[in-house]
């Protein structure tokens, strides 16, 4: 049995840029929250979620010492910073839509921060 | 007064090194070095502070500030370096920074006379040359290498080769208190001082690996110690206000603790350090410097305090055959008009205005609209998410981007926003427009022999 939750509880993340290249690095909370992001957060999924800016390539790295994937996506970003008429031509909250996608945890699962109220 | 600083403060080889970071970027806190500086000093042992001040537009627009008469380098960097300078020359903390920019002399002189002010010792100041590859004129080579990058017919405003540790390394070994840096990578503000210090050899791929971890770690400021992190509920960070710039204490085998000054806002913890590892990293493996190829893959972090993080098993590659340099090149101009609309059908008047003023934009007009209020930066950046829409919308910013190579034809366009007061639809209110010059950027791979890095003493 599982359940679809928000991967902002699974996981943190951060964007930066080079020219019209993304790099979103999505990093577990906890050591238990390391499968899921490993297993949920493919490279599909990441260029499913950024559909409508038309990724070109998308590849996924594993740091499994640091517990984090880190996506770098192509041609997202309007041309980069120097030429895209989006306000956020860095992509700097970009992070926080990918944190948007839906992800599958164990029934019973909680967040870090139900955790720490235990 | 601090007993444990030698006659040098670098040099010593064996014991670690505490290098503090000032600025993560040129428009960062002006006041973020005081509380550095201070825990340096009141540590004790040999110590460093960076300063990384230089985008890839800084350079272009301080390029464009030195032809207009105006200074080539940063105009806050005596704001920033006045309340540091005197404890840094008396406790022998040197500090090094690229906001030399485009005009590392003039940095440089005006670091001279700060210190003239303020009636320290005369500073020795070192400026490291040879990244820019334009001002000097151009030898044919490397004009041909840059000419390629380029569209038919533009003309580079400002083309800098990234440069590595090594001259700065040079500068402290022998004796400077201040370097002064155009372009270099970021990550060699940190990784000079090391070199100075240990002695580290080129050669010797993992410690240099390391040492360039430590600079990526501080180079951003503050994204280290819980800036660009907080999300409340979730990530909290006490006292962003006052937050401490970083700390990393780095040890001769090239193991680090990346901290902060006690007493500051902020937070140092394995997810601040993990976030900012990875930032601006594309494949981990690999992070290209002049210096050394970085491996991230082996790279561990531990708590081992408060605000105390252990940062170890960086892994490194011998250096790349080319040299980086980043061209600037005129970008035509970006105008924004901005108008909102509220209450009842707030949404259906903005698309109205957008709808009123698009026909009206010329040819040469690229554009892009955004219904602020619904949506703002995640939508699409072909105007497919014009479409949305939403009931409980009552508060709406439409907000236009408009761009041309020709100012005449940006200002013709923003124009027509004013008419919206009296022609377009009904409650359009806080109308605002603004436009400015962009540099478009485009990358070249430089062949290390066309390229001549060196220091000299400040003449000033």
């Amino acid at each position: 049995m599982s359940r679809e939750i928000e991967l902002h509880r699974v996981a943190h993340a951060r964007s930066g840029d080079k020219g019209d290249r993304l790099n979103v690095a999505v990093i577990a909370y906890r050591d238990a929250d390391w499968p899921i992001i490993r297993t949920e957060v493919t490279e599909e999924r990441v260029r499913a979620l950024l559909a409508d800016r038309q990724p070109g390539a998308v590849r996924r790295y594993e740091l499994p010492r640091l517990q984090a994937l880190n996506f770098v996506v192509d041609n997202v970003l309007d041309g980069g910073v120097n030429q895209s008429l989006n306000l956020d031509g860095h992509g700097k909250s970009l992070s926080f839509r990918v944190l948007e996608m839906k992800v599958a945890v164990p029934e019973g699962w909680i967040d870090f921060k139900e955790e720490e109220l235990k | 007064m601090v007993s444990s600083r030698g006659e040098t403060g670098l040099g010593a080889g064996s014991g670690s090194i505490r290098i503090g970071c000032g600025a993560g970027f040129a428009g960062d806190r002006l006041d973020a070095a005081v509380p550095v500086v201070a825990d340096l000093v009141a540590t004790g042992g040999p110590a460093c502070l960076i300063f990384e001040m230089l985008a890839e537009r800084t350079l272009a627009l301080a390029q464009l500030g030195r032809r207009n008469g105006g200074t080539g380098f940063d105009s806050h960097l005596i704001a920033r370096l006045e309340p540091v300078l005197s404890d840094c020359l008396a406790h022998k903390i040197p500090i090094v920074g690229n906001f030399g920019a485009a005009d590392p002399a003039g940095a440089a002189a005006a670091i001279a006379e700060l210190a003239r002010r303020l009636g320290t010792r005369a500073p020795r100041i070192a400026v490291i040359t040879g990244d820019d590859l334009i001002s000097g004129g151009l030898r044919p080579e490397l004009r041909e290498r840059i000419r390629a990058e380029l569209p038919e017919g533009a003309e580079a405003m400002a083309a800098n080769v990234y440069l590595g540790a090594a001259e700065i390394a040079a500068a402290l070994s022998a004796g400077a208190d201040v370097v002064v840096t155009g372009r270099v990578a970021d990550p060699a503000l940190a990784l000079g001082p090391l070199v100075a210090h240990f002695g580290w050899g080129f050669d010797d791929h993992d410690r240099i690996a390391a040492g360039t971890l430590a600079g990526h770690l501080l180079e951003c400021g503050a994204q280290v110690t819980g800036g660009y992190f907080a999300d409340p509920g979730m990530k909290d960070v006490p006292d962003l206000a006052r937050i401490g710039f970083p700390v990393a204490e780095i040890a001769e085998d090239g193991t680090m603790i990346i901290t902060k000054p006690a007493g500051t806002g902020g937070a140092v913890t394995v997810r601040t350090v993990k976030e900012q590892i990875l930032y601006e990293i594309h494949d981990p493996a690999a992070y290209l410097t002049p210096d050394v190829v970085l491996d991230l893959g082996e790279v561990e972090v531990e708590q081992v305090g408060p605000d105390r993080v252990a940062v170890s098993g960086a892994r490194g590659h011998k250096r790349p055959e080319t040299l980086k340099a980043t061209i600037c090149y005129p970008g035509g101009h970006l105008g924004e008009a901005e108008i909102s609309y509220s209450g009842p059908n707030a949404l259906a008047r903005a698309r109205a205005a957008l709808e009123m003023v698009v026909p009206r934009l010329t040819e040469e007009i690229v554009w892009r609209g955004d219904f602020i209020g619904v949506s703002s930066v995640f939508g699409d950046d072909g105007n497919r998410h014009l479409g949305v829409t939403s009931l409980d919308a009552r508060d709406v910013r439409l907000r236009v981007a408009v761009q041309s190579e020709s100012e005449q034809a940006v200002e013709a366009a923003l124009h027509e926003f004013g008419a919206l007061y009296t022609c377009g639809p009904a409650g359009g209110a806080g109308l605002r427009t603004s436009r400015r010059p962009r540099f478009h950027t485009a990358s070249a791979l430089i062949p290390r022999d066309l390229v001549a890095p060196r220091w000299n003493w400040s003449e000033a």
